[in-house]
């Protein structure tokens, strides 16, 4: 056995942070120094010091809440109705046949090109960003979901069917079961996606609550660059946590299979 | 060959089925959210497509606006493909240089590319430059993680096959780990291209040309068809883009894999 020896640098928390302070000071040094205008961008300070006020602020709090929550709403819907689509149209081939022509077309529309679209046909918003949501995130779960039944061993599916068991009966035992790490997969992507979608619509279609209403807001205050950007960190901060969230619970859930489907986003 | 073909046409037996669904739908509610697709054709041709065969029909309010959104789109794949390859595979290759920007990288890819907007147009006031600078910033992280699962999972033995004989690191680049990370970065570029497209209308939604621009037109004007026919342009769009991806891709990964499988 390798004896282990730890140095700092070969720790990923230290060096990480390392890199996050590096590039902060460099931007700081470089505003000081007068290398850019600290009008046309603030300096790191700046937008730290405003970040912290931000969150704490109860108005911005309660616009993270409204995010939030269509975000879940939207996402749950999107499990709701894409899982069992995608189970349908993996294991049945004459219906995946038929719809495929469809959803090729329909996957490649920009989801924000029908918000525009969307503002139109939603009065409340809120029914809009979930409606926007469910339509971007769809496609990575069917996707995924179509993929990981095409993986599904043979061998235990016949097994099974030699003992007699129904179909449904093989999709619940053998299918679900060796597919659901595709699935997690699949709702992780969508879970980027519908934070990105309920972003958006905010931004695109106004509103009176979430994080996109905000940064709109904020473009007409005399600090609208800080504020920005204050308010974009604390929906990268959301992104990040989402994203570590689901990776974690795909770990635990799914150790026994190592499975990577699809490709990183 | 024509057997194959016309095989292929009925298996999209349901296409005309679900337009004559809508069609028959639209014109029974009469809501005037839901032009019947008829009329969004009509719409289109006399928006866009009244022009000569020479422009492929495309009049000069078409030809104004969807030549630079594709200049665009295009120019914001490029340079976040060089970039994303580049250091991708650099991640990919340095496990040190990766710890030290994997938190920045996470934190990149987290950010809603849209709420960047305002920021950029704070940045580069609008115009081309700000556009392209949205789409790369937003498109760039596929490239760059595919790049580095690519570069990081290149074969040991070729590497050492590569230091044995005392390769160049240019070469060692060119020949062995570039092509050995192609499949990964492929579908790094296809997923960055799809959200290309979605950057190029949401960066053209507050400026005055460009295919984003023509659907905020349609939209302020309450012109629900145009609105509609805007849509079905940028799905048709990403359709045919998409298309010659998988072509190219399809051409690029047959060298790859019979050159594998000369080895």
């Amino acid at each position: 056995m390798r004896l282990n020896v730890r140095r700092p640098l070969d720790s990923p928390l230290i060096c990480g942070a390392l890199g996050v302070l590096v590039l902060l000071a460099a931007e700081e040094a470089a505003g000081r120094l007068g290398l850019f205008s600290t009008l046309q961008f603030p300096l790191a300070s700046t937008v730290l010091v405003n970040a912290a006020e931000l969150i704490v602020d109860p108005d911005f709090l309660m616009d993270i809440v409204a995010t939030v929550l269509a975000w879940a709403l939207g996402l749950l819907l999107t499990v709701v109705v894409a899982v069992p689509l995608g189970l349908l149209l993996g294991s049945v081939p004459p219906v995946e046949r038929a719809l495929r022509p469809l959803i090729e077309f329909m996957r490649p529309i920009p989801s924000v090109a029908i918000i525009p679209l969307a503002s139109f046909i939603f009065s409340e918003r809120l029914d809009m960003k979930i409606a926007m949501i469910l339509y971007a995130s769809t496609w990575p779960i069917l996707i995924n979901t179509m993929y990981g039944l095409r993986e599904v061993d043979p061998v235990a599916k016949e097994t099974l069917r030699t003992f007699g068991f129904s179909p449904l009966q093989v999709l619940w035992r053998v299918s679900l079961p060796s597919t659901a790490p595709f699935i997690a997969t699949g709702i992780r992507l969508a879970a980027t996606i519908a934070l990105i979608l309920a972003i958006s619509t905010e931004l695109l279609a106004g509103g009176s609550e979430g994080i996109g209403t905000f940064i709109i807001l904020a473009g007409s205050s005399p600090d609208a660059v800080t504020l920005t950007i204050a308010a974009t960190f604390w929906a990268g901060v959301l992104g990040v946590l989402a994203n570590g969230a689901f990776v974690r619970a795909e770990r635990r859930l799914f150790r026994w299979n190592a499975a990577r489907a699809g490709a990183t986003l | 060959m024509i057997r194959k073909f016309f095989a292929g046409l009925l298996r999209l037996w349901l296409v005309p089925v679900v337009l004559a669904v809508w069609e028959v739908a639209t014109r029974a509610m009469e809501h005037p959210f839901f032009p019947p697709p008829s009329q969004i054709v009509v719409r289109m041709r006399d928006l866009w497509f009244s022009g000569s065969p020479s422009t492929l029909w495309m009049n000069d309010t078409a030809l104004g606006n969807i030549p630079n959104s594709l200049g665009r789109l295009l120019a914001g794949w490029a340079v976040s493909g060089v970039v994303g390859v580049v250091v991708g595979i650099w991640l990919g290759r340095s496990p040190m240089f990766f710890r030290f920007v994997d938190p920045l990288i996470q934190f990149g890819r987290a950010l809603p590319p849209p709420a960047l907007l305002p920021l950029f147009m704070a940045l580069f006031s609008i115009g081309t430059r700000m556009q392209v600078a949205t789409i790369t910033f937003g498109i760039i992280w596929p490239v760059l993680f595919n790049a580095a699962e690519g570069a990081r999972g290149v074969d040991p033995l070729h590497l050492e096959t590569a230091r044995v004989f005392r390769f160049s690191r240019a070469r060692r680049f060119f020949t062995v780990i570039l092509p050995s990370a192609t499949p990964k970065i492929f579908a790094g570029l296809r997923l960055s291209l799809s959200l290309a497209l979605i950057l190029m209308v949401i960066s053209e939604l507050f400026s005055t040309d460009g295919i984003g621009s023509m659907l905020r037109d349609a939209q302020r004007s309450f012109d629900l068809r145009g609105v509609w026919g805007a849509v079905i342009l940028l799905g048709t769009l990403g359709y045919l883009l998409n298309q010659v991806f998988l072509v190219v891709e399809r051409k690029a990964l047959t060298w790859h894999y019979s050159a594998k499988k000369l080895v």
